[in-house]
């Protein structure tokens, strides 16, 4: 923890001595956005699959209620109690207000209209390789949701954390676009990986992270440290995990694993999600799965 | 003190000893208790889940038994399982209860009786057909988890 802390405020003020420019929040332009037609099922699909409902919907809701996207789950880390804000489309407490330009940038960039890094909370490192298609629907799909009055709450964070300027460097050390996994040109796995590695974002909790709190990218799927609560998260990797491809995709669309536990945790929510995808979906995560490499 | 008596401590002593030691292979007796009533869900659960999932032929008589005990596990009193002192931070290793479960004992036991009316009518459905066996276990298993998502410390 120390040392972890240590390095951040090493690498603020690098980046303070380097220059507000090197770490400027980068956007998305209204003409890339403005050249995409929004699909509004595309967009349904990309929110089940990027899991915005599991943060910005109620705690614990179920059905349409997982719709109403409020805000307010608290995500209690190592650096504070993350809370996550209304995304709705109200116009004043949530993204109403917002362009689709300003909505993707926030989603795939961590920056926020004003131009503010937000914290990597919000997993835009893996939204980052998302297709501007995906986000774009998703961007269109959110603003047909209900709209929601609840005013956003603010993060409860303790120094340095509460520096943003540390976000810009952890955006450069950690802004890589690579796949984590080789998976060829076969085109099941690639969707997979897309839906795996990009919207799914299963490696935020699956993968350990290094000492600049990135993802390690070869311990991908390894198992982790709870970022949000007790326990670990385990290794899915299939040095651990002996499941077969019909037993994931059965796991993802009714919670019960393969000796009729039913998950727990995050993967409840996370479960929830991915019940909304088509089987062809879930049987590509499972052989992507399959096609990670193991570690032990 | 004759020698015999204190052989016979001594003896005592070491009976009582080992009886203590494998005691201690089997844990704490509440969560024991628990571990064993979610393996005769899991059980019971195997047997529907099966044949929903098409790995095993449909079997009326089956069904209506593996449902019939689910509900009837679910309205068990389990007030002796979930004792205080009993969470994952008190048993490390042991426990995966959260102690937030025992902050919040009444939306806990909603969540039970929330399971038992699942149970219950999986039960009055189960022997019907393939169908009611697939439609009734979704109910039941997404009660199972709001449990586990709220009260479940991850499994390593």
């Amino acid at each position: 923890m120390a040392r972890i802390l240590g390095m951040i405020v090493v690498a603020a003020c690098v980046v303070i001595a380097a220059g507000w420019a090197m770490t400027r929040p980068a956007t998305v332009s209204e003409a890339d956005v403005a050249a995409i037609t929004p699909d509004l099922e595309q967009g349904r699909l990309a929110f089940f699959a990027a899991g915005c409902a599991s943060c910005h919907a109620e705690k614990g809701s179920e059905g349409d209620a997982r719709l109403v996207l409020k805000g307010g789950v608290r995500l209690e880390t190592e650096f504070g109690t993350f809370v996550a804000p209304n995304i709705s489309p109200h116009p004043e407490a949530g993204i109403g207000g917002w362009s689709t330009a300003e909505i993707v940038t926030a989603i795939m960039q961590g920056t926020s209209p004003g131009g503010q890094h937000y914290y990597p909370a919000l997993p835009y490192g893996s939204y980052a390789r998302a297709e501007l298609q995906d986000l774009v629907s998703l961007a269109a799909f959110l603003q047909t949701l209900p709209p929601d009055p609840t005013p956003s709450q603010p993060n409860e964070l303790s120094f340095p954390f509460t520096l943003r300027a540390g976000i810009g460097a952890w955006k450069l050390a950690n802004g890589g676009t690579d796949w984590a996994v080789d998976v060829g040109e076969d085109p099941q796995l690639m969707r997979g990986r897309y839906l795996a590695e990009t919207l799914g974002h299963c490696g935020e909790c699956h993968t350990p992270r290094n000492a600049t709190q990135g993802l390690d990218t070869a311990r991908w799927f390894a198992g982790a440290p709870n970022p949000s609560g007790r326990g670990n998260i385990p290794n899915i990797t299939p040095a651990k995990l002996n499941w077969s491809e019909a037993d994931i995709v059965a796991y993802l669309q009714t919670g019960f694993t393969p000796e009729f536990d039913v998950a727990g945790g995050s993967m409840t929510s996370v479960v929830q999600n991915m019940a909304n995808l088509p089987v062809e979906d879930l049987e590509a995560i499972a052989a992507y799965m399959k096609a990670v490499p193991p570690v032990e | 003190m004759k020698p015999s008596l204190i052989l016979s401590l001594v003896l005592g002593g070491a009976v009582a000893a080992s009886a203590a030691l494998a005691g201690g292979h089997t844990g704490n007796p509440a969560v024991t208790a628990r571990k064993a009533h979610m393996q005769l869900y899991a059980h019971n659960l195997g047997i529907l889940g099966g044949m929903a999932r098409g790995n095993a032929e449909y079997d009326a008589e089956a069904a209506s038994a593996a449902a019939a005990n689910l509900a009837a596990l679910a309205q068990l009193d389990q007030t002796s399982y979930w004792v205080p002192g009993t969470d994952s931070d008190a048993l490390p290793g042991e426990s995966r209860t959260l102690p937030a479960l025992w902050d919040n004992i009444p939306d806990a036991i909603a969540k039970g009786e929330e399971l038992a009316a699942a149970a219950v009518a999986l039960s009055e459905t189960a022997g019907s057909g393939l169908e009611a066996v697939q439609a009734g276990l979704g109910p039941v298993g997404r009660v199972c988890g709001q449990c586990h998502e709220a009260y479940q410390m991850p499994r390593n």
